[in-house]
């Protein structure tokens, strides 16, 4: 119980420091120096209404191919942990309910509108790559829950994964010769403000980004539920 | 009132749980008690940094509608932490599956959830 | 919101039951994505609600039906 005591006391410590803090902190009231940059000339250099959305892929953008890359790690290395049980067959399917199927029959497209419509309009609306992707994933797990009996084919994941992947790169590189930088939105006409083929690139990688998160994400339901099944 | 604007709340809420997630880490026993105290910490930490960057009485940084493209800089909310919370969840739930299959590959190797049974780390 | 999202932390951690432990995580992103839209933050409230308290309960009970699973096979 000394142990446990000691314990008590490093967090009652935080505790103190988190409420120095928070009695320090009084709120801003306004932006500070970058944040100022990028609400008052972001408009006119990148053109995307959504602001946020401008500073993931543009401004940031190498930090979003860094984290779509960790998401690329993190399935690579499920699948290999789990590598070894796949070539063993299924033995029982599990009995699915005729109200499930058919609900999910109704649903899946609708779920897969939504997801596609979120990631293509990321400059205009909140939304983008991310959420889209997530979308995709659940309408998989959807998916999972319903057909029990079928193969998701894993190569199709993979070819959608690796195509968005590769083609989100060479937009990027694409950026250096035509315009400022890497990742650099302008290759494209910045278009009319507030129309779907507005603000250059942005539309083309977030889509690109959405299709690579949403594979990525199935990808690993889909080893976790695979493994499950087999160990029957 | 200064204490009881949102921004103030959601900070102190972050807190709250940054500890409760804390002390889950260290105290639990079971490897998927730890796991559960991890995401509660992701989940206060975006708390925490998306309110910092909240300024009182300004929208959301979309230009549309009653946000006008001139004074932007004078009506939105900062949308940098915004921006970093947003792959943060995204990291934060690729991590969260990285830890999960490491524990089911300890639980399938030693049969058990236990931390205090691996003993092969201690020194 | 504040005061339910501290207590369901609480039952997070010392819940007997994992599955109602990991609800109750899920239930902390779920309250934490409304507190995102009252503080002026859309893009990071979707995000929240669809992966935090979705995707991520999601591949819990997976991970909590395997282990189960191996329990019966012992």
């Amino acid at each position: 119980m000394i142990r446990n005591s000691i314990l008590l006391l490093i967090i009652a410590g935080l505790a103190f420091i988190f409420y120095h803090e928070l009695s320090a902190y009084h709120g801003n009231d306004g932006l500070n120096e970058t944040a100022n940059y990028y609400a008052t000339k972001g408009l006119s250099e990148v053109g995307a209404a959504n602001l946020v959305t401008s500073v993931v892929v543009t401004y940031r953008g190498l930090d979003t191919l860094g984290e779509v890359t960790i998401l690329f790690l993190t399935a690579a290395i499920l699948a290999l942990m789990f590598k070894t049980s796949h070539s063993q067959k299924e033995t029982q399917k599990r009995i699915t309910s005729e109200l499930l199927i058919t609900a999910s029959n109704v649903l899946l497209p609708v779920i897969f509108l939504v997801g596609i419509y979120i990631f293509i309009n990321g400059h205009l609306t909140p939304g983008g790559g991310f959420q889209g992707g997530a979308v995709l994933a659940s309408a998989m797990v959807l998916m999972l829950l319903s057909i029990s009996g079928r193969k998701i084919k894993h190569a199709v994941l993979d070819f959608i994964e690796a195509i968005s992947g590769i083609a989100f790169v060479l937009l990027g590189i694409l950026g250096i010769f035509l315009a400022g930088g890497f990742l650099d939105n302008s290759i494209f006409s910045l278009g009319t403000f507030g129309e779907l083929f507005s603000a250059g690139a942005i539309p083309v990688i977030y889509s690109f980004i959405g299709l690579k998160v949403g594979a990525e994400l199935s990808n690993i339901i889909l080893v976790l539920n695979q493994t499950q099944n087999v160990e029957k | 009132m200064k204490y009881f604007s949102v921004e103030y709340i959601s900070i102190f809420a972050g807190f709250i749980l940054l500890l409760i997630g804390l002390w889950g880490i260290i105290s639990q026993k079971n490897i998927l008690k730890i796991i559960i105290s991890f995401s509660i910490i992701d989940t206060s930490i975006h708390l925490i940094l998306v309110s910092v960057g909240y300024i009182k009485n300004r929208t959301a940084p979309i230009i549309d509608g009653p946000v006008t493209r001139a004074d932007a800089a004078q009506q939105v909310t900062d949308p940098v932490p915004q921006a970093l919370v947003l792959t943060a969840i995204v990291i934060g739930v690729g991590i969260t599956a990285l830890m999960l299959s490491y524990a089911l590959k300890l639980y399938e190797k030693n049969k058990s959830l236990e931390i205090d049974k691996y003993k092969s780390l201690k020194w | 919101m504040a005061l339910i999202m501290i207590v369901m932390a609480f039952i997070a951690i010392y819940h007997k039951s994992l599955q109602v432990a990991v609800i109750a995580s899920g239930i902390i992103s779920l309250f934490a994505s409304v507190i995102y839209i009252f503080l002026a933050a859309p893009d990071v409230a979707i995000t929240e609600a669809s992966i935090g308290s979705a995707l991520t309960v999601v591949i819990f009970f997976y991970v909590l039906n395997k282990i189960r699973r191996i329990d019966d096979k012992k």
